[in-house]
């Protein structure tokens, strides 16, 4: 509990696995793919263990008839106005200085969102001056990497609103497990 | 480490004393002229008042554009420029340019400095990357880069006299505070508080830029310079360790409490004013205890740095609400008493009142009525909680705890006012005071520290108070009694420092755009002029050939850009059900532009 802020040792091996599982997604990405237009149908055909997947087999978003939004999303909004928003704006909308993240989900595929999360991006000139610092080694963030895709896809396709997310699906299991290796232990 | 630091802070002293008063004595001077604005509070009183009284209630009305200049950048301009003699000096946020304008040939630009910077700052500054505003002394200006980097420009040709790098921001640390020059000194600050910063205010050398003296916020005694036997709070000594025994281990080293906002300085009694800001993170359940000395008025010596008197406003703070804010030093009667008075509008919501020779309490109460968090101070001197505010514990997020929604506080974490700096005329002795009127939902959660990435730890979300529509005010307050004299509804918080006149005028910007000029009795509006941007700079006054001008900088961003440029979420109405809860973008674009007013001829 006393030095809870700092890494163990044993974080420090699974952040350096989060990074290399991220720097393969983005060498992947940046190898195959073109940046825009791929942010592919975010129709969930499956779910494991509380996350929902698109045809592609990437994380996406999934709203119940009766409202219930799983679980990623409630806490993808919930790391997004944390860690995103003193940029991107509250829900998405963007700021005076850094883009609407629920337009850029529109057309950014699931591996550039991973890689510029990860990585950061650049974007200077004379009239713009424009940077995403890189996430890779931030457990806050880089634990969180497809919670905040999946929220972010959703509020991209009007899935959800401008509001908090109300009634969620409970917390999966799988999910706690993994977010308290991803984290580190104890708090 | 306090003693090496004393030793060469005397060094320092015996090496410049015949510079010493020099320096001081000219500032004090100039200060006193009212053509100039040689400081961006205006005086080292900080009560951005002004003795001009070319413009008045009765005339006013017919204001128009003198001139007008683009600083060539976008982004969130706060401050303002100075003026010495027939010169000017523009500042502008990252790149952090400054220029040098003759206002005596047609405002010719003189020179102009840009510094060089890596751009990897830019994403480490938690609200924008603005600056407010640069520092005359000694024929040098002083610009407090977003890099941290300190910079004394020679004045009259822009060239580098010296730099010296007060901070990491590698690590989080950013710059976007204005320098004040004290004797031979330049006292500036530094922010991180969003990255677990351990902040401090620091001195250097006005001649070379040497270390003098540096004070951290939070820390063993002799890093944050204190004494435990001498310095006091609420008139008692702090006592040993007082700030390292209200931390849990040793989280004080990312602590926070840092020192963005501004600082002011009472020469009678050497004493530097200034305010801490939030310990890191906003998770209060993951840092026990007071949090000393976050969320605190420091009173310290100009020479040697020593702490004489503190006073912490928010105890182990759950909102986010940095005690940053400007302390307006007056003078005045109380209870039939002449009184040396500092008054302060803190984020938190209540106006404090003390005596800024002791550190007395005297007054602390809302500044907004809507303010929920607390019932109010304790004043009772006899009590063992004297000083503390008493907390609500429906909006403490401590006592609600991690993973649950606070809802419903109010003000948001913005607070009821931000740095935009009040003023106060001695005319009418009021505070006229720029407000924001934002209620949030807050819910902590647990995050881990990574050096130089965000250290937050809370969700929130802000709109204006339930049933209202507007989300800002601007204020007359009354300091002695504690009230509201009047108040002006705006639509958007009010992110502009406020300008007093002996025209009996009062002065301050919009997020509009709009230059607005009101009675400084009444609070009627008696001008308005809409400028290329949103209004997030200061108003300033000076006089030129016989004529009296009234400057500010337009530029839309800063905190304020963040939330109020999408439109704040309503949870209960809906989106966009009432105007008041209109985006920004609806009203101006980004901009970067001086706008220069004056009677006509």
């Amino acid at each position: 509990m006393r030095r809870s802020f700092l890494k163990s040792h044993v974080e420090d091996k699974l952040l350096r696995h989060i990074w290399s599982v991220i720097a393969t997604i983005v060498v992947v990405a940046s190898g195959n793919t073109s940046f825009a237009e791929n942010a592919g149908d975010p129709k969930a055909v499956k779910s494991e263990d509380g996350k929902y997947l698109d045809k592609e087999g990437n994380p996406t978003f999934n709203v119940a008839a009766d409202g219930t939004i799983d679980w990623y999303t409630y806490s993808g909004y919930r790391r997004y106005h944390s860690e995103c928003h003193v940029c991107h704006g509250p829900d998405g909308m963007g700021s005076t200085y850094a883009p609407a993240l629920k337009d850029s989900l529109k057309t950014m595929s699931y591996g550039d969102f991973l890689g510029v999360v990860a990585s950061g991006r650049k974007n200077v000139s004379t009239s713009q001056e424009s940077v995403m610092p890189a996430f890779g080694d931030n457990t806050n963030v880089a634990c969180y990497m497809d919670d905040l895709y999946v929220y972010l896809r959703a509020r991209a396709n009007d899935a959800v609103g401008r509001v908090r997310p109300g009634k969620r699906e409970e917390k999966p299991a799988a999910y706690t497990e993994a977010e308290s290796a991803c984290m580190g232990k104890p708090h | 480490m306090r003693k090496v630091l004393l030793a060469t802070c005397l060094g320092t002293m015996a090496a410049s004393a015949a510079g010493v008063a020099i320096a001081n004595d000219e500032l004090t001077k100039m200060a006193q002229n009212p053509k100039d604005w040689v400081m961006p509070a205006g005086d080292y009183a900080n009560t951005r008042y002004s003795k001009l009284n070319q413009i008045t209630a009765a005339n006013v009305g017919k204001l128009q554009v003198a001139w007008t200049f683009s600083t060539g950048v976008l982004r969130g301009h706060e401050g303002g420029p100075l003026i010495i003699g027939n010169m000017m000096y523009v500042h502008t946020p990252f790149p952090n340019k400054v220029y040098a304008m003759d206002l005596s040939q047609d405002n010719k630009i003189v020179w102009k400095y840009e510094p060089k910077q890596d751009p990897n700052v830019i994403p480490v500054m938690c609200c924008d990357t603005v600056n407010r505003g640069v520092a005359y002394a000694d024929g040098k200006i002083f610009l407090h880069q977003a890099d941290t980097t300190l910079v004394a420009l020679d004045a009259k040709t822009g060239k580098e006299v010296w730099t010296v790098k007060n901070g990491d921001p590698g690590k989080g640390a950013t710059g976007t505070s204005s320098p004040l020059v004290v004797k031979d000194k330049v006292l500036i600050g530094i922010s991180g508080g969003e990255f677990g910063v351990q902040c401090h205010m620091t001195a250097y050398d006005l001649k070379t830029g040497k270390l003098a003296w540096r004070a951290f916020s939070e820390g063993p005694d002799d890093q944050i310079m204190v004494d435990p036997e001498k310095t006091t709070a609420l008139g008692k000594p702090v006592g040993k360790d007082s700030s390292i025994k209200t931390w849990q281990g040793d989280q004080w080293k990312i602590g926070g409490g840092c020192t963005w906002g501004w600082t002011s300085y009472d020469p009678e009694l050497n004493l530097v004013y200034y305010g801490s800001g939030n310990p890191s993170t906003w998770n209060p359940k993951q840092r026990p205890g007071d949090n000393k000395w976050s969320m605190t008025i420091f009173a310290r010596d100009a020479d040697t740095g020593m702490a004489k008197w503190v006073y912490q406003m928010t105890p182990h703070d759950e909102w986010d609400y940095d005690g940053v804010n400007e302390m307006i030093l007056s003078d005045q009667q109380m209870n039939g008493q002449n009184r040396k008075l500092l008054t302060h509008f803190d984020r938190n919501g209540l106006a404090y009142t003390m005596d800024r020779v002791t550190g007395e309490l005297l007054v602390a109460e809302k500044y907004d009525p809507k303010v929920n968090w607390t019932t109010g101070v304790d004043m009772n001197k006899s009590s063992p909680t004297y000083g503390r505010p008493k907390v609500v514990d429906q909006y403490s997020t401590e006592k609600q705890g991690e993973d649950v929604n606070t809802k419903g506080v109010c003000p948001a974490a913005l607070g009821t006012k931000d740095q935009q700096p009040g003023a106060y005329s001695p005319d009418t002795q009021l505070f006229y005071v720029p407000t924001n009127h934002v209620c949030m939902d807050y819910e902590p959660f647990k995050v881990n520290y990574t050096a130089g990435q965000p250290y937050v730890g809370a969700t929130l979300s802000m709109y204006p108070p339930p049933g209202e529509t507007h989300m800002g005010n601007f204020i007359a307050w009354d300091n002695k009694t504690g009230k509201i004299v009047w108040s002006n509804k705006e639509q958007f918080s009010v992110w502009s420092g406020a300008l007093a006149t002996a025209g009996g005028v009062v002065f301050y910007g919009t997020l509009e755009g709009y230059l607005k000029a009101v009675d400084a009795k009444t609070g009627k509006e008696l001008y308005k002029f809409k400028t290329p941007s949103g209004i997030i700079g200061n108003v300033t006054t000076y006089e030129n050939n016989g004529r009296q001008y009234i400057a500010v900088l337009s530029g839309v961003g800063g905190w304020a850009g963040i939330g109020l440029a999408a439109g704040l979420t309503d949870p209960t109405a809906g989106l966009g059900a009432v105007g008041g809860y209109a985006a920004l973008t609806n009203y101006t674009a980004l901009g970067g532009a001086l706008t220069v007013f004056a009677l006509p001829q």
